[in-house]
């Protein structure tokens, strides 16, 4: 009874059950739906496929996670993918040799080189200035597409270029390359932030910055980072989209992912009042994002009914991890737990 | 009626303690108002520039398509401000305006009379409004997750309501669109003068209400509000129930001026609605700001499109990276005016 009501008081406890009532579904309506099989030397099925499609998303949830826990929020992220791609793109696609990995190096480093210019700029309004972070980041998010245009031209550019399709669609020891990708940097970023004080001064900025910097916390160069290292996984979750389709869609590329980067982070237990951030929870809530639009073609829902049925697992899992509910469901539990005797002292 | 808020006001001078002292009230401008001042002062400049280099532009013409073409966004921006009045924000107002559009068109074609399908959207958005409100207040999510879980569900339904575009024929909402000459080239539609009367509206209630003052208050800190024993969840509630309500409207207006109800109008447009507000002059913290500042915002916008228009060699995304670049001298601006504050 306390070991179920300890799970069940766990802030990942629903996202997990919404999860595994997702997967139990879509393999009750398709029986081979969890099956991984292995074809030319790569695994292959449905839950490989939710790694894949994860891996943009986890990018930019990974900094939004750290961004969201000095009490910010980053909404450009999807401009940057935008940009990202953009520039890449357009210079491979201008350069002799589109083919040879020198050309794709040297294109993903000025693309970088170009995020890292924006991140700074977005912690500069924010860790300088002091402009709230989701008006500071509202200026690139507006003003970022456009400049994605104005970089192709207004045009799709389009590249044929083996290297730079290995990003999205290539495989490595059987795993998928973007999945590769992704779970790198979210072990780094882990290790980084758990095994060293940084999740710790991250966490105490978001808490209560002016305390933590009279305790001598550098919060405004930890905040000018969270900030920086955003714009950067952006850009890569941007190499990873653009490579998906090797185009640079400046109108499409990376529309509302800022929304669904945010909802995973929510759903993941952590909170858009700062402070307290969980990595395992941002991974979970992307998974289950993933999955949503994965097994609901399985499930068989109608496509046109696809934006409301998220919008209902959202809203179902949003009010359960809500103050309110969780204090109601507590209660209630307290009230059926047998009253431990007291013992006089 | 802009010029009326931004008039020059003197600020309450204490009394002069020493009987001596001579004391010169100096007519000095509330601080308050000097964003809506910058903003005024932009729309002049631009007014200015537009002018001196095209012909034509300063038209009657030019100046009532401003407005018509942007009644739907001056509704939504003022609904916008309620929300964002009191510290929130409200992301779902672009989908709300599509699913206004889609649930009348779909009505209208399925032979309902416009007296039933025009209430009927207008009061979808208010009840997805509320949903929100009582998502913020009683639940204690934050606003912005539960407007944009109200944004998937009224996206959502508009996908399931009207999946291709439906037209609109329906003479109520034609007639909405029918331009009335006011000779020299001006003209006014119904939808303009039914945005000027939401903004009055709204301007009246904001400012001489115990409502509009209840929504400043809990913008200027929740806490205090409740204390005083200001009806905190229910204004609470009541602005969401508003920014939908004007977002339903909006929808109307806005299938007066494409004649058809289709899901995916509207996408973006609650990032439009946000920039006209701090465009106009409202900070985002809350509790500071007025609504025909976001009315001066929109007009910004909407210029700022006639005068890509009217350049012509301009390609279409110069429009997002004006209006970003705007945003981030207005936002600078503030934030000066804020520490100088202080």
């Amino acid at each position: 009874m306390t070991g179920l009501a300890q799970l069940t008081r766990h802030r990942l406890f629903w996202p997990i059950v919404a999860l595994v009532v997702l997967l139990l579904a879509s393999t009750l309506k398709s029986h081979g739906f969890l099956e991984v099989t292995v074809r030319d030397g790569h695994l292959y099925g449905a839950p490989i496929d939710i790694l894949r499609r994860s891996s943009i998303l986890l990018l930019v949830a990974l900094g939004m996670t750290l961004v969201i826990a000095t009490r910010g929020i980053d909404l450009s992220v999807g401009a940057v993918m935008a940009i990202a791609g953009a520039v890449t793109l357009t210079q491979i696609a201008s350069s002799p040799d589109p083919g040879a990995v020198s050309t794709v190096a040297v294109a993903m480093l000025t693309g970088l080189a170009v995020c890292l210019v924006i991140g700074v700029f977005n912690g500069f309004l924010v860790a300088v200035l002091g402009i709230q972070p989701i008006i500071a980041t509202l200026v690139i998010m507006t003003a970022g597409r456009g400049i994605a245009m104005l970089i192709t031209g207004g045009q799709i550019t389009t590249v044929t270029s083996a290297p730079y399709k290995t990003l999205a669609s290539g495989f490595w020891l059987g795993l998928p390359v973007a999945a590769l990708i992704a779970g790198f940097f979210f072990a780094v970023v882990a290790l980084v932030t758990r095994r060293t004080a940084l999740g710790v001064l991250i966490e105490s900025v978001g808490i209560n910055p002016t305390a933590s910097r009279l305790a001598g916390v550098r919060a405004r160069t930890i905040i000018w980072t969270v900030y920086v290292l955003c714009a950067l996984f952006a850009c890569i979750a941007g190499f990873l989209q653009s490579s998906n389709i090797m185009a640079a869609d400046s109108n499409n590329a990376g529309l509302f992912i800022e929304l669904d980067a945010i909802l995973a982070v929510v759903i993941g237990g952590t909170s858009l009042a700062g402070g307290k951030f969980s990595l395992t929870g941002t991974l979970v809530g992307v998974l289950v994002i993933t999955t949503l639009t994965l097994s609901i073609t399985v499930i068989g829902i109608p496509v046109n009914a696809v934006s409301l049925f998220k919008a209902l697992v959202v809203i179902v899992v949003c009010l359960l991890q809500s103050p309110v509910v969780q204090h109601k469901l507590r209660a209630r539990r307290r009230q059926a737990a047998p009253v431990p005797v007291e013992v006089p002292a | 009626m802009a010029t009326d808020e931004m008039t020059v006001k003197a600020r309450k001078q204490p009394e002069p303690k020493l009987t001596g002292a001579v004391h010169r009230s100096r007519p000095t401008l509330d601080r308050r108002y000097l964003p809506v001042l910058g903003t005024v002062v932009v729309l002049a400049l631009m007014l200015i520039i537009g002018g001196s280099r095209y012909e034509n532009f300063l038209s009657g013409r030019v100046m009532a398509n401003l407005l018509i073409n942007n009644s739907f966004l001056i509704v939504v921006a003022v609904g916008m401000t309620f929300v964002i009045l009191t510290g929130g924000i409200d992301l779902s107002v672009g989908a709300v305006l599509a699913l206004s559009t889609c649930i009348s068109a779909w009505m209208f074609v399925h032979g309902w009379p416009a007296y039933v399908a025009i209430p009927a959207a207008i009061l979808a958005g208010a009840l997805i409004g509320w949903a929100v409100g009582v998502m913020v207040h009683v639940f204690e999510i934050q606003p912005f997750i539960a407007t944009l879980a109200a944004m998937f569900l009224a996206r959502g339904l508009c996908y399931v309501i009207a999946p291709e575009s439906i037209p609109i024929t329906d003479p109520t909402i034609v007639k909405l669109g029918t331009r009335w000459d006011l000779g020299g080239g001006w003209a006014i539609t119904p939808s303009g003068v039914i945005a000027l009367a939401v903004v009055v509206v709204a301007f009246v209630t904001l400012h001489y209400t115990r409502f509009g003052r209840t929504v400043y208050a809990i913008g200027g800190g929740e806490q205090s509000a409740r204390l005083m024993g200001l009806p905190v969840a229910r204004t609470k509630v009541l602005v969401y129930v508003i920014s939908g309500t004007c977002a339903g409207l909006g929808g109307l207006l806005f299938a007066a001026f494409s004649s058809s109800g289709y899901s995916l109008t509207g996408v973006g447009m609650e990032l439009d609605a946000i920039a006209a507000v701090v465009i106009g002059g409202t900070l985002l913290t809350g509790g500071s700001g007025f609504v025909l500042g976001s009315v001066l915002g929109v007009l910004v916008l909407g210029l700022i499109q006639t005068i890509i228009t009217f350049e012509g060699t301009l390609s279409s995304w110069w429009t997002k990276i004006v209006i970003g670049a705007l945003l981030l001298v207005f936002v600078i601006l503030q934030r000066l005016l804020v520490v100088r504050r202080r």
